[in-house]
């Protein structure tokens, strides 16, 4: 029978169907695993200091990060503070921090931190400032952010 | 006529799609970790006991509006001397510690300081006092606490070494993986051996 010509047998091409599902899982993971929920700067976006003795910060869910820099208009002066998606005077700092909190359990409560992210340029003031505002409420725990790098002379 | 079998969809593009979409979660995520300098502020009293501490007790660092740096009100000096100053003064043990209840204080045995009677007396005594200006930039003032940070590890880190071949940084590395209570231990004997005393005054105005 001509009519049908036995088919010559290879090897069988891999199939790559289950391709696309194996991508799509990693797909999903970095999807889910990745916070996007990085904060619109509304000031300028400050220039972290360098530090060599940096410690990572633990449970990012408990970090509640304060930032403090140059407004983005140039003719305006001084040191902006920011948390989440608007600019705030130091003393709503604390009703910052305590909106922070009543997102958390309570027994959570005492390993949050404060990281303050702010502009080498910021004045120590501003910082201070904020820092008593802290103590006031007792968040005592505190990290200043800094990038990690040996070149202290650019700090200042 | 054969019928034709239903053709598939082909679902080779597929993969291709979905890895355009992976590369670009990839590329725009950003992984930044949070690190920095970690302080812990003092807790806010009504009732501070009055404490009398001795002068030569206390490294006290003034930095003023220009970013210039003053030690124990005399000397002159750079960021970067800071932390030679502040473990000398520190590792000094020229005396005793506070008496801890019934105990009377003793020397510091692991202190390999001066000995100078004129500078601190014992690690667990010795209090650095930072006296910054509103104006002192924040860049300046994180320096200023690195040095003082670096200080305290190096001074952990050689105790460390020296009686548990392992550094205090190393230390710290392996009770993150392991947890172990032995390791705390050595960690909290390290810290007290070298308590970071950092007092922060009103800044200047």
């Amino acid at each position: 029978m001509s009519k049908f010509k036995k088919k010559k047998k290879g090897l069988p091409a891999i199939s790559t169907a289950s391709l696309p599902d194996i991508v799509f899982m990693l797909l999903f993971f970095f999807m889910v695993s990745t916070t996007m929920r990085e904060t619109d700067l509304l000031i300028a976006k400050p220039t972290l200091p360098q530090a060599t003795e940096v410690k990572k910060l633990e449970m990012k869910s408990l970090v509640s990060t304060i930032y403090v820099g140059k407004s983005k208009d140039k003719r305006i002066g001084g040191d902006k503070i920011q948390v989440n998606d608007k600019i705030i005077d130091v003393n709503d700092v604390p009703s910052f921090i305590f909106a922070e909190r009543a997102l958390r359990k309570e027994e959570e409560v005492k390993y949050m931190t404060t990281s303050i992210k702010a502009d080498k340029e910021a004045s120590v003031g501003t910082i201070l400032d904020i820092k008593e505002q802290l103590r006031d409420i007792n968040a005592l725990k505190v990290s200043f952010s800094t990038t990690k790098g040996s070149d202290l002379k650019s700090n200042y | 006529m054969a019928r034709r079998e239903n053709a598939e969809i082909n679902a080779g593009s597929m993969a291709d799609i979905a890895f355009l979409l992976l590369i670009f979660f990839l590329v725009t995520t950003t992984m930044d970790v949070d690190s920095g300098i970690s302080r812990k502020l003092p807790e806010k009293s009504e009732d501070t006991p009055e404490v009398t501490i001795k002068e030569k007790n206390v490294l006290d660092i003034t930095v003023n509006r220009s970013n210039q740096i003053l030690i124990e009100g005399t000397d002159f000096v750079q960021v970067t001397d800071i932390k030679d100053i502040a473990m000398a003064f520190i590792d000094n043990g020229g005396g005793v510690s506070a008496p801890k209840g019934e105990q009377p204080g003793e020397p510091c045995d692991y202190c390999q300081g001066a000995k100078d009677p004129a500078s601190s007396d014992h690690p667990s005594k010795a209090i650095i006092s930072l006296q910054s200006d509103r104006g002192t930039t924040y860049g300046m003032y994180v320096s200023i606490q690195n040095e003082i940070e670096s200080a305290y590890n190096e001074l952990r880190n050689k105790l460390a070494l020296q009686k548990y071949d392992r550094t205090y940084n190393d230390l710290l590395k392996d009770y993150k993986d392991s947890g172990s209570a032995a390791v705390k231990e050595k960690i909290d004997f390290l810290k007290d051996s070298y308590p970071q005393i950092i007092s922060e005054p009103e800044p200047l105005k």
